[in-house]
């Protein structure tokens, strides 16, 4: 079982490495299953196969898999390769390589300072975990699961499209260009009352063409005319 | 059961956390700074159960399953953010949102 957690150990860095450096986000995302997997693999060797197990779950089952529906729902197959333009040089890479370098070197001389102890003496199962994570842990489970509703929530609110002024009216102004007027206002107060398109360009006979018409936002939330 | 120092674990533990630093500093893409952000959760939960199985205690486990509960709230929101920000400035490139109006 020694060996195991060194090839593990390996894998994991191996991998991760690879995912930070992947183009393709589903290359890098299925790179990240691997190097979870192989966390899971050093889990189990130090004698934790709750946590191992837990970790193939949620994490490689659940996470990685929400990730891999946002790709899918934004499309990004080919937009990813071109949303880094030249920004994985291996120069790019140099400054936070020293940095991150310099404080492993730290780390390793923190970490051998201590007293050595070997791990995994004896394996803690899922008994022991569950029986003090519901004895003195309770009120940390408690708290776990508010975050979890608070996320729900949250999430579930983001995701809606937003009709009415709120934070998607504020993002959309900031991504249009400052001389459109005002984005926010509904079209139907833009062209006459039974005009045959409200929402499009105004129509070149409408009574109110003096004023400018304001150009639609570049990039919208929500469909205007409903849907 | 393995038999390998403890200080190995951490060092795995410490190796990874600054790959996903790394990460996190280097790329661009929305989806690639969560991703790190999940490594270097993931790296704070292995220190956390290195250092229990060291003591042979669940408390270690323990933490670790608050930090998965945490990373999972966490990726919620942020996806959900990643697709407004999607919707908002047409990339996932989070240079694109530097300008802060409105």
């Amino acid at each position: 079982m020694t060996v195991v957690f060194y090839i593990a150990g390996a894998v994991a860095l191996i991998s991760t490495l690879l995912v930070i450096t992947r183009r393709n986000t589903i290359h890098a995302l299925l790179l990240l299953v691997i190097s979870l997997l192989a966390v899971a693999v050093v889990f189990y060797t130090l004698g934790a196969p709750f946590v191992a197990a837990l970790e193939v779950i949620v994490y490689a089952g659940a996470i990685v898999v929400l990730f891999l529906f946002t790709v899918m729902l934004l499309n990004v197959g080919r937009l990813a390769e071109g949303d880094e333009p030249g920004r994985l040089r291996g120069v790019h890479f140099l400054a936070p390589g020293i940095l991150a370098g310099t404080l492993l070197v730290l780390l390793a001389i923190a970490i051998a300072s201590g007293p050595s102890a070997q791990v995994g003496a004896r394996a803690v199962g899922p008994t022991e975990v569950g029986a003090a994570l519901y004895g003195p842990y309770a009120i940390g489970v408690e708290l776990a699961s508010t975050l979890l509703l608070a996320a729900l929530i949250g999430a579930r609110h983001l995701g809606q499209r937003q009709r009415e002024a709120g934070f998607a009216d504020a993002v959309s102004l900031a991504a249009t260009p400052a001389t459109t007027g005002p984005a926010g206002e509904p079209p139907a107060e833009l062209a006459p009352v039974g005009a045959p398109t409200a929402g499009d360009e105004t129509p070149p006979d409408a009574p109110g063409g003096d004023e400018p018409a304001p150009a639609e936002p570049s990039v919208r939330f929500w469909r205007k005319d409903g849907d | 059961m393995a038999h390998v120092p403890f200080e190995y674990g951490l060092y795995l533990a410490a190796a990874l956390f600054l790959i996903g630093l790394v990460g996190v500093l280097v790329r661009r893409n929305l989806i690639f700074v969560l991703a790190s952000i999940e490594i270097m959760l993931n790296a704070a939960g292995l220190a956390f159960v290195v250092a229990g199985s060291r003591w042979g205690h669940a408390d270690g486990q323990i933490m670790f399953i608050f930090i998965l509960s945490m990373a999972a709230a966490e990726v919620a929101v942020g996806l959900a953010l990643a697709l407004l920000f999607r919707r908002a400035f047409g990339s996932l490139d989070v240079d694109a949102a530097s300008r802060m109006r409105g």
